[in-house]
């Protein structure tokens, strides 16, 4: 393949040269012993030529002649080289019969390929765009299905706590759902993340190496356990260990109102169910804490250690504050995956409508729960009353990961700026 | 403040792959020795083992001693954190932490070892820029990220960091390596300044730095790729560039090998 | 090898404090069992009596005994250290007690009700009471559901990412990618409801197998694209342009090349996704609703799948239909499992390339 006659020297100078002669580049191409099929495609060209090649052919072609000479002049780094070829290539092959394509070395070679080039990368974009449609009908139909209801409610959707949705007139709201699903995603969230983090410390910094990457398929294998297994042993198994430790809390801690029961019983409370969900977040989040930890150059560990610093307080200056970003923003994703969380909360949760602060008592619904319990009776208004619910928590999500999702593209832009 | 250095029967092993073995030599107090030879012969590995940082990487150890001022590092009861805090290092890549203002990266040692006193900090990073050659390039925004500076002030900044918790000995490990000649040539310079405080111990691929910036040079070298690195000559530094006692040695400094 | 000795310089200073006082292990041990000891006594006089808060406050203990011990001999930044690395150590063992408590429980429940007769009968005419009836409507329903999800999701994941890899530079391909993220968040609860209210509500379709794996599709589409973006990435760009040097068009270097070299991590990642929706009942309650005969159609009438079929069975409150829900949960996790291990089998053939 290096019995290409453009050297990459000349690469630079190509912009007049190539364009004023283009078949004197090109027809050197056929000539080359290897045509062959894609598939035999060596590697031995170097970027070099290569970009030289699909920069001249834009330039012999197209009327980016300009726009590909700065890219021919200015580093060749990896980046330009593809998006000189991003480039280039498609504008030539809009350009039909005149592309040097047209004598390509391939034997089977069709006229048309430019074509079917075109066609292909429209397939590929309908179906990048049918994904945008997708997400336009989610919410459209969201919308279009809880206005109904929401027009039916007699009541006030964000504060009335009780769901009513079946009765005649119907009378229902998320207040107590939405603060359902908020508390009990916090207090998994607040359980979930001091373990996940120590789980992605220990992983990364002191499990010895062969250990580290079994340890990784451990956690993998934690968050493959599917939700409706977790709820099944939440509600059998955890359920009636778990009274003890809740009557524990509330007899030593009952002076902390959350802790309080009262005079009532301790049971299959909003407690109980933040463990569960606490379970089932852990492996999102510890997953993620461990790549970003792995992230933290081996040269900031042991600049730390150099300067006389123990174990943790290397983690203190050197992991912690690279890492910092990104356990915020996996903590955000589990945060949105509790409250989404569906069937073992409402395999655990009993199915009340109310406010309460008091975690212990059995008590307590969430916006999914309710969803999959109230579906099997709900007539008409009630599934549109589900939806209605269902938008809130659509939005509620979305905005949570739209949060963890730009605390990752700050750091992404810190970190380059860093290096 | 300067301590003397004296390795005996010295042998590294990553995991079973010996790196480097039975090295012996002693390097005196305020001094600049420089560790040359070809890649692979184990330089680096000696260096990181004067502060007990070879033992970080997995599966790696050591077998002999090093001696700091006659106490053996590798010794029973030590600590390997109170040794690194008397040997302070400056890696081939410049290393500021990241998320770390100038001022910051400088009082990093301190802070660790419990300095809290702000004047006594002030004091301490004016004292450690002005000592790396980088206090009136940078006195005017302490607070900026480290990581926003060129590529030699990183490096000079690393050295401050170093020097600002008073070790006794300076390990270099091509310091210079990641940055252009001019760079260089300011890091040879401090090093020069460095050199009546501190023992300095410079790794470097550079056989004119080596003699520009050291009095005593050890040669190290391998027979063969899998081989452990040995040390192969070690003499005064005009005597190694001059009149190598050693074949090997004099091959590679005529740049005949490696 | 000579060892040259330079002349000597006096070194007239403070000798170097190297050394460090250590705990040794035995006044660890001690500490450990006085841990226990405390524990077991608390025990005695208060009202707790979990296992695992037992294995907590041992921890606690321990911990708080360590600290005490290595502020007075090691002195602070120690004891810090120390504490640190028992947090650490006691995170990780925190949380195998919820993954061991799973496995044992889902085996040793399971274990009892699985054999031949449950895997190859469905639950047609077996009321809740009775003790017999079978899953195997609930097979067929999860692996025609998941099945028909994956032929629709894995090309569609395909494509969108190929995109976004090869061909997206503009805004689009910046919208599409964040729209990938919020798929990827998206409750499955919301994917159930959105084809409800889509496709049974407003078309007016019924509840059929077909329905269900539509959702799943929803949710499978963004875990392809992403995984599927992340494997074309790796593949080298002189790959590509080694190909279009030699005059190769886009499309067939795309199709020739960069897909076959990716292909690997490709189909690890549609394991996994499979593995994720195979687990997934949200979504299936709404669309699928569940029934208890066999039905090898998913386009025409209700179906039953596996998730659906433990959620179903764990609401009831007899014994035997409980025992159900335990038998078809190992069913279901030895099913995950066996994708997840295939996936990394196959993961692991390709990093030897």
């Amino acid at each position: 393949m290096t019995t290409e006659p453009d050297s990459p020297a000349d690469a630079g100078t190509r912009g007049t040269g190539s364009q004023t002669t283009p078949a004197a580049t090109e027809p050197s191409v056929p000539a080359q012993p290897t045509a062959e099929k894609p598939d035999e495609v060596s590697t031995d060209v170097t970027p070099g030529e290569a970009v030289s090649e699909a920069v001249s052919e834009s330039e012999a072609v197209s009327e980016t002649a300009a726009a590909s000479d700065s890219t021919a002049s200015s580093d060749r780094t990896a980046a330009s080289v593809s998006a000189a070829v991003r480039e280039s290539v498609p504008v030539s092959e809009t350009k039909g019969d005149l592309t040097p394509r047209e004598i390509s070395p391939e034997p089977g070679a069709k006229p048309k390929i430019g074509l079917a080039d075109t066609l292909f990368k429209n397939l590929t974009r309908t179906a990048g765009i049918g994904l945008l449609v997708l997400i336009g009908l989610i919410a459209l139909f969201l919308v279009l299905r809880a206005w109904d209801a929401l027009s039916a409610n007699e009541g006030n959707f964000f504060t009335t706590e009780t769901w009513g949705a079946n009765d005649t007139p119907p009378v229902f709201g998320v207040a107590a759902l939405l603060f359902g699903t908020l508390l009990s995603a916090v207090i998994a969230l607040a359980i979930a993340i001091p373990v996940a983090v120590g789980i992605a410390l220990f992983i990364t910094i002191y499990a010895p190496r062969r250990m580290a990457s079994a340890l990784g398929y451990v956690v993998d294998l934690l968050a493959a356990v599917p939700s409706v297994i977790y709820g099944l042993w939440g509600l059998l198994v955890l359920a009636p260990h778990f009274n003890g430790t809740q009557m524990w809390l509330n007899d030593y801690f009952g002076w902390i109102p959350l802790f309080d029961v009262g005079e009532g019983s301790v049971g299959r409370s909003v407690f109980l169910a933040s463990v569960v969900l606490a379970i089932m977040v852990l492996p999102i989040i510890a997953a993620l804490s461990r790549e970003v930890f792995l992230q933290v150059p081996i040269t900031h560990r042991e600049a730390a250690l150099a300067l006389g610093a123990t174990r943790w307080e290397m983690i203190r200056t050197a992991v912690i504050p690279y890492g910092k970003p990104g356990v915020i923003s996996a903590s955000m994703l589990g945060l949105g995956r509790a409250m989404g969380e569906t069937i073992a909360v409402a395999l655990v949760l009993p199915s009340t409508f109310n406010i309460s602060w008091n975690i212990l008592k059995p008590a307590g619904n969430t916006i999914a729960a309710n969803v999959a319990n109230g579906f099997g009776e709900a007539n008409d208004i009630g599934r549109g009353a589900l939806i209605a619910s269902g938008l809130v928590l659509f939005v509620v999500t979305m905005v949570v990961n739209m949060i963890a999702r730009a605390v990752i593209a700050r750091r992404r832009e810190f970190s380059g700026r860093a290096a | 403040m300067a301590t003397r250095i004296e390795i005996s029967g010295l042998t590294a092993y990553y995991g079973k792959f010996k790196a480097v073995a039975d090295v012996n030599l002693t390097i005196e107090p305020k001094s600049v020795t420089a560790f040359i030879g070809p890649s692979g012969c184990g330089k680096s590995t000696v260096l990181r083992t004067l502060n007990r940082m070879h033992e970080v990487l997995p599966g790696a150890r050591v077998e002999g001693k090093v001696l700091l001022d006659g106490e053996d590092l590798y010794g029973p009861g030590v600590d390997p954190v109170n040794v690194r805090r008397n040997v302070g290092m400056v890696f081939q890549r410049p290393n500021p932490f990241p998320t770390m203002s100038i001022y910051e990266n400088v009082i990093a040692g301190l802070k660790l070892n419990g300095v809290r006193k702000k004047s006594l900090l002030d004091e301490r990073v004016e004292e450690s820029l002005k000592g790396a050659n980088l206090w009136d390039e940078v006195k005017d925004r302490l607070n900026r990220p480290g990581a926003g500076l060129s590529g030699g002030q990183q490096q000079r900044l690393c050295i401050a960091r170093a020097i600002a918790v008073e070790p006794q000995v300076l390990l270099m490990d091509e310091p210079c390596s990641a940055l252009d000649p001019i760079s260089t040539l300011a890091i040879e310079d401090l090093i020069q300044k460095l050199r009546s405080s501190y023992t300095i111990v410079i790794v470097t691929h550079n056989m004119q730095q080596a003699s520009r910036v050291s009095e005593t040079t050890a040669f190290f070298s391998l027979e063969k790729t899998g081989d452990p690195g040995r040390l192969v000559e070690y003499s005064t530094t005009s005597q190694i560039f001059s009149n190598p006692k050693e074949k090997r040695t004099e091959d590679y400094i005529s740049g005949r090998f490696g | 090898m000579t060892a040259t000795t330079m002349p000597a310089a006096p070194a007239g200073h403070q000798s170097l404090n190297l050394r460090g006082q250590t705990l040794r292990t035995p006044v660890l041990g001690a500490i450990a069992v006085g841990a226990v000891a405390l524990t077991a006594l608390l025990y005695l006089v208060t009202s707790i009596h979990s296992r695992i808060q037992f294995v907590l406050i041992v921890l606690l203990l321990f911990s708080i005994g360590q600290t005490v011990a290595s502020v007075l001999v090691e002195g602070a930044r120690r004891a810090r250290d120390r504490l640190v690395t028992t947090l650490v150590y006691g995170s990780f063992l925190l949380a195998l007690i919820p993954l061991v408590a799973v496995l044992v429980a889902v085996i040793e429940r399971g274990a009892k009700r699985l054999d031949m007769d449950f895997l190859t009968h469905s639950m047609r005419g077996i009321g809740a009471r009775d003790a017999g009836g079978g899953i195997y409507h609930a097979i067929i329903g999860t692996l025609e559901q998941v099945g028909l999800a994956s032929l629709m999701a894995v090309p569609f994941g395909l494509l969108v990412a190929v995109y976004l890899v090869e061909y997206g530079t503009g805004r689009i391909s910046r919208v599409i990618s964040f729209f990938v993220d919020v798929l990827t968040g998206l409750p499955s609860i919301i994917a159930g409801l959105f084809v409800l209210g889509f496709w049974i509500l407003a078309l007016g379709q019924p509840f059929t197998g077909f329905a269900g794996s539509l959702a799943l599709t929803i949710l499978m589409v963004p875990v392809v694209v992403r995984s599927a973006e992340e494997m074309l990435k790796l593949v080298p760009d002189e790959l590509r342009e080694a190909s279009y040097a030699l005059g190769v068009a886009r499309w067939r270097t795309i199709l020739k090349i960069v897909v076959p070299t990716a292909l690997p991590g490709i189909v690890t990642g549609v394991m996994l996704a499979v593995a994720r929706v195979a687990g997934e009942t949200a979504p299936l309650l709404l669309t699928v609703f569940g029934d208890n005969s066999i039905n090898m159609n998913p386009f025409d009438g209700e179906q039953s799948a596996l998730p659906l079929y433990i959620y179903s069975q764990a609401g009831q409150p007899q014994q035997v239909a409980i025992d159900r829900a335990w038998a078809a949960a190992l069913t279901l996790i030895i099913i995950i499992m066996l994708l997840n291990l295939i996936a990394r089998f196959v993961a692991s053939r390709a990093k030897v390339k």
